[in-house]
Order: structure tokens, then C-alpha cells, then sequence
């Protein structure tokens, strides 16, 4: 029996008391095989095809009515998907009721049952499910237990705070023992602070239950880096990048991806000349710049330099580094970091570093530096996985 | 004239000036209200031999009329209220919680119901149900009877559905207010635990429309407990109620001390039933700024 704590400035901790195998008895996948969703000629979903393997956590991210929380009430039944089959292990959940899906979901708005306490909130569904009253007694303080609010079973949801009530959330769908979770932008409601307990929390729980199936929906990059194993970004209804998180960052496969996941510059280039193995040199203007061709690109094809504001240094790399020289337009002191715009031959650049103690001013000449194994290539136009 | 513009304070309320704009409404109720009342009251105690005594009352209160009078108004009022919970609280899910076409608009056409004459029902029932109503007639057609084979609606049971008919939106009302505030994803995540329909109702939607129900079951008992026009339109054999004994007392028999002892009655049960839906109310009301 495993116990852990993390450090938190507010709240009570989730705990694991209980072996994960008792909670999450036996790890299932979703699939999406070519769901479509639409609203008479409005199409919500586009044949999306996706597979969350067994214990994994898959973050779908994307702008406001870009299909991510369609994709996860199709899951869930809410959704009648217009075409495709939605597979929740080895079960064509497609046709089924939400009740006969075995699944846990926890809303924005945690959706607490109001007028139960907390520990019958979180026997609902066991008792919706037939269980005996001994089964029952056992699994309330253990759910309560996960996630640190054996203390509050007595409460009345109005009597919790957002963090707390969020935890009895995630207890209620555990408490079923679901085949997946599914998570529909969990922390959205919390402020800052709570929320970034919570998704160092979550990410503890799904350390302490390898074996939850997870699907995230959010919009926050932050929430999807942190907890995803892989991340699909979603626009206009359609899966536009899949991927492993850090692959995913490192090497977006389009602008779109690389600009919704986190900071991106995006440079105009021409005439992709290949060079050592995974490389290619591009015209920047009048600038040659070296980056990584991830995408395997064609010579002599148009792309765009993707550089992270991170990744670009006042001072000086190694030898065969990228160079660039702009007027600042714009310093902004960030607290914990500098943020410098640069006008680089008619393109914004974004530069962030430690704090400067002598910043540069807006107006004069500044040069910027980047490792060739910092910039990816990606090609012009989205490509729709 | 700024301080026009300013909420009055409690001070300004208690201003000597602003005292006096109580007389106007207290002489309005007093004329209108207050003083009818008291005659009404006064002609019970009083009587014809205007002699102060409770005789009319002890005569009145123990004789047959008024007995059955009492036992008709609270079982009329008693079924029809209960018709109108269950009719309300299954229409009420039906247009909230299951979307289809026009759910909207039957939520407004039921809501009219609650502008038309309360005997207006009554009269359309006669043409549908009655001796020689639309459904009479097809029957004895079909069935070549000589006499019409549905002989409710002269019945206490006509009465009991037309009140259910007309005040059915009165529970609708707000039940639909409240099923508008339960959050539509605690629902989604009731199914999603396992919980089917029947179960849902039961326990997320029954619950948060208990204060709902209540209240508008407390007015629903309120207003057939008064009902006239119904009762005297559809003219029901055996089935008098208080306000239509009070009527019978005073127009056609000129008792008016009979009338007015069993007018007394029918205030004190009124009043009684209001003070226990503001009771409802403000329980309701408290319970739902709690839950916030």
C-alpha cells in the first residue's frame, strides 16, 4: 500500500491508500474511427480517427468551437456521432446509453449533486448501479482517501470550496471504477493558484493509477503539456496534430500547432536546401538560416522557421549557429522573465530571457542568436492528421 | 433634486414628511378591503337579531349543508391539486429535459392557459364530454346506445378535471423556473455514473423541484379551494362547495347571516392556505439562496 503526499500551499492532498488495481481494475483504450458529428449541414466533428491507448492520458486541445468537447460527450453518449464507431476497450460504445458506458467524467463545473453530502455524492453512481451497502461503505472512504477529503464526507457541496468540490468530482468518477475518464476542462473554473495545485495533483493521481485511461479536454496548453502523454489539436472540427507532448512541441507538423502550443515565431522562408542528415538550410530574406527538416521537406520548397521565444539568445552560440539582427520594438519586464520584440526584416520576432539588468531600448540594434537544433521547419499549409 | 436621484435611507423613509403617504393606500384597503371584511364578520356575529353571538356560527358549522359544503371544497381541492403536481411535474420534465421541436412553444401555449376565464374550460369540457358533447355523440353512434354512456363531467369528477385543466399551468410555472436552474451537466454525469432515466428523476430532478412543487402546490390548493365559476358552470348534482353555498345562501335564499358564517369560514381556510404558501415560499426561497 502505497502512501503519498505532495506539497500543497492550500487544501487538502490527494492520497493513494489504496493499491491502483483496486480503483482502475482493468485498463481500456478509446478509439475514434472515423466520428463524424454534425448539426443538420453544420459539421462539429470530421471524421476523426484517434486512439487512446490503455493508461494513457490524451489531451485534446484546441480554440472554442474547434469539436474537442464534442469528440468527448461522443465518448461519453451525449453526442450521437453521424458516422464512425467510438470503441471503449474492446466495446462498440457507439449505440449505448451513457449509463451503460462504464465511464467516469468530471465537468467544468464539477456538477455536484447539490442537495446530497459529499460521500452520497460519491455513492451515486455505485448505488445507481445496484451495489450492496457493503461495497458501498468500503469505497466512499477509499475514493474520499485519493483525493484528500476523507474529512469533508459530511459536507454539503456548498460548503466546499472549488478545489475541494473538484476533488469530490474526480472521487464520484473514480468511485465506479470507470473503464476511462474523461476529463472536460476540469480546472478551468479555479482560480490560478488552485489551479496549478490541482494539475500537479491530477498528475500525481494518474502516477498512482497508471492504469486510468485518461481523455482531457482543454484549451489551456499549460494543463496539456503537463499532464498529456500525447496531445491532439483539434480546429474547425478536425484533428489537425497528434502526437507524443514533447515531439508534439519540439517539431510541430504546422503552423497552427505551433502557434497554439505554446509561443511560436513563424519566419516566412524559401528555397529548403537539405544538409547534414535531418537538416536544411532556408532563405530568410537575405538571411540563410539552418534548422532541423523534421518534416522531411522537399528542396527547394517554400516552409516557415519555427523558433521558440526561448530558444533565442542574446549572447553568442556554438560555431554554425543562426544569427539574426532587429530594431526592439517593445521590452516588457514579465516578473521572472524579459520579453523583447524584435523587428527582424519586416517579421515580429519574440525573444524571452532571464531578467535583464540593463534591458535593451526600444529602437536600437539588437542580435539575436539560435541553435540550428532549436528551429523546425514546418510545412506552409495545414496538414490535417 | 439630487437627493431624488439617491435611494431613500431608512431615515428618509422615517421622515415626518413622508408618513403621511401611508394614508392614501390604508384609506383604499379600509374602503375596498378592511371594512367589507368587517361587515361581512359583523352580520356572522351579529346576525338579524343583532345580538352578539356565536349561535349562527354553532348552527351553521353543524348542519349537513355546510358539512358537506366543507367536505366537497377540501376533496375537490385536495384531488385537483394533486392532478395538477403529477400532470405539471410530467409535462414539465417532458418539455424541459427532453428536447424535441416546439418544446418552447407548448411551454407558452400551456403558459396562456393561466390570462383565459377559469369557466371557459369548463364550457369547452361540456362540448366535448357533455350529454350531447362531441364524444357522447360518436359513441352512441358507434355503439347505437340511446343514452350517453359518459355522464363525468355532472359529476365531482368533472369538476376535479376541469380545475386540473385550467390550473395545472399553475404548477408548470414554476416548475419550469426551477428545472431552468439545474445544471444540465449534472444530468450528463448522473447517466454517466449509471444512473437511468426514472433514476435521474427521482433523485437529481424530483429533489432541486421539491420547493417548485411545493409552492406551486400550495397555490394550486389555494385557488380551487375558491373556485366558483367552475363549479357553479358545470353544475355538478350533490356538488356544492363552500363558495358556491355562499352564493346559494345570499342570492337565492337571502340568508345572508348563513352566508356570511360560511364566508367567514372560507376567508380563515383561505388565509390559512396563504399563510403556509408564504411559509413555502420563504422556506424555498432561503433553501435556494443557501444552495448558491
Amino acid at each position: 500500500m502505497a502512501t503519498n503526499s505532495t506539497t500543497m500551499s492550500q487544501g487538502p492532498q490527494m492520497r493513494v491508500s489504496a493499491p491502483a488495481s483496486r480503483i482502475v481494475p482493468g485498463a481500456s483504450g478509446i478509439g475514434f474511427e472515423n466520428v463524424s458529428v454534425a448539426y443538420g449541414d453544420q459539421v462539429i466533428l470530421d471524421a476523426l480517427t484517434l486512439t487512446v491507448k490503455p493508461g494513457e492520458i490524451v489531451a485534446l486541445i484546441g480554440p472554442s468551437g474547434s469539436g474537442k468537447t464534442t469528440a468527448l460527450r461522443a465518448v461519453a453518449g451525449f453526442v450521437q456521432p453521424t458516422a464512425g464507431r467510438i470503441i471503449i476497450g474492446d466495446r462498440d460504445v457507439t449505440r449505448l446509453p451513457p449509463y451503460k458506458r462504464n465511464i467516469g467524467m468530471v465537468v467544468q463545473n464539477y456538477a455536484l449533486f447539490p442537495h446530497m453530502r459529499v460521500e452520497d455524492n460519491v455513492a451515486f453512481g455505485l448505488r445507481a448501479r445496484g451495489a450492496s451497502a457493503e461495497v458501498i461503505r468500503e469505497r466512499i472512504p477509499e475514493c474520499l482517501r485519493l483525493v484528500g477529503m476523507t474529512a469533508y464526507g459530511k459536507r454539503y457541496p456548498r460548503e466546499l470550496s472549488g478545489g475541494q468540490q473538484q476533488r469530490v468530482a474526480i472521487a464520484r468518477a473514480l468511485a465506479i471504477r470507470p473503464q476511462v475518464l474523461l476529463l472536460d476542462e476540469p480546472l478551468s473554473a479555479l482560480d490560478a493558484q488552485i489551479r496549478r495545485s490541482m494539475l500537479d495533483e491530477l498528475a500525481k493521481l494518474h502516477r498512482d493509477l497508471p492504469s486510468l485511461t485518461v481523455l482531457y479536454v482543454t484549451h489551456d496548453q499549460t494543463e496539456a503539456l503537463t499532464l498529456a502523454d500525447h496531445i491532439g489539436i483539434m480546429r474547425d472540427g478536425k484533428l489537425v496534430a497528434f502526437g507524443n507532448a514533447q515531439s508534439l512541441y519540439r517539431h510541430p507538423p504546422n503552423r497552427f500547432a505551433a502557434e497554439f502550443l505554446g509561443r511560436a515565431n513563424i519566419l516566412p522562408a524559401r528555397s529548403l536546401q537539405s544538409a547534414e542528415p535531418g537538416f536544411a538550410c532556408v532563405r530568410f530574406g537575405d538571411t540563410v538560416l539552418r534548422g532541423r527538416n523534421h518534416h522531411a521537406l522537399p528542396d527547394g520548397s517554400d516552409s516557415l522557421v519555427c523558433i521558440r521565444p526561448h530558444d533565442l539568445r542574446l549572447q553568442p552560440g556554438g560555431a554554425g549557429g543562426n544569427t539574426l539582427t532587429g530594431i526592439v520594438r517593445a521590452v516588457q519586464w514579465q516578473g521572472d522573465l524579459h520579453s523583447v520584440a524584435l523587428e527582424v526584416q519586416e517579421q515580429t520576432l519574440r525573444l524571452t530571457c532571464n531578467p535583464l539588468s540593463d534591458p535593451p531600448a526600444p529602437g536600437t540594434e539588437l542580435v539575436v542568436h539560435f541553435d540550428p537544433a532549436d528551429v523546425t521547419l514546418v510545412p506552409e499549409h495545414v496538414a490535417h492528421g | 433634486m439630487a437627493d431624488i436621484a439617491v435611494a431613500p435611507s431608512a431615515r428618509a423613509a422615517h421622515s415626518p414628511q413622508r408618513r403621511y403617504w401611508i394614508a392614501p393606500p390604508l384609506l383604499v384597503l379600509v374602503v375596498l378591503f378592511f371594512y367589507p371584511l368587517a361587515l361581512i364578520l359583523r352580520e356572522a356575529l351579529v346576525g338579524e337579531d343583532h345580538v352578539l353571538s356565536l349561535a349562527h356560527f354553532a348552527s351553521v358549522l353543524r348542519s349537513n349543508q355546510f358539512l358537506s359544503g366543507l367536505y366537497h371544497t377540501i376533496t375537490i381541492a385536495l384531488s385537483a391539486s394533486t392532478g395538477c403536481l403529477v400532470l405539471g411535474f410530467i409535462f414539465s420534465v417532458i418539455i424541459a429535459f427532453i428536447p424535441f421541436p416546439g418544446a418552447k412553444l407548448i411551454a407558452r401555449v400551456i403558459d396562456t392557459f393561466i390570462a383565459l376565464p377559469t369557466f371557459l374550460v369548463a364550457l369547452a369540457f361540456t362540448f366535448i364530454y357533455g350529454s350531447a358533447g362531441l364524444l357522447n355523440q360518436s359513441l352512441m353512434h358507434l355503439m347505437h346506445l340511446e343514452l350517453p354512456p359518459l355522464n363525468f363531467l355532472y359529476s365531482q369528477w368533472g369538476v376535479i378535471l376541469s380545475e386540473i385543466t385550467v390550473y395545472t399551468p399553475f404548477v408548470m410555472r414554476p416548475l419550469l423556473a426551477s428545472f431552468s436552474l439545474i445544471d444540465p451537466s449534472q444530468i450528463e454525469v448522473a447517466s454517466s455514473l449509471g444512473a437511468r432515466p426514472w433514476r435521474i428523476v427521482r433523485r437529481i430532478i424530483l429533489p432541486a423541484a421539491l420547493p417548485a412543487l411545493i409552492a406551486g402546490g400550495s397555490l394550486c390548493l389555494l385557488l380551487t379551494v375558491n373556485e366558483f365559476g367552475i363549479v357553479l358552470f358545470i353544475g355538478a348534482k350533490d356538488v356544492i362547495t363552500l363558495p358556491l353555498l355562499v352564493y346559494d345562501k345570499a342570492i337565492q335564499e337571502f340568508d345572508y347571516t348563513t352566508a356570511c358564517v360560511i364566508a367567514v369560514v372560507n376567508i380563515a381556510l383561505s388565509l390559512g392556505l396563504y399563510a403556509f404558501y408564504r411559509m413555502v415560499i420563504a422556506y424555498c426561497g432561503g433553501r435556494r439562496a443557501g444552495m448558491g
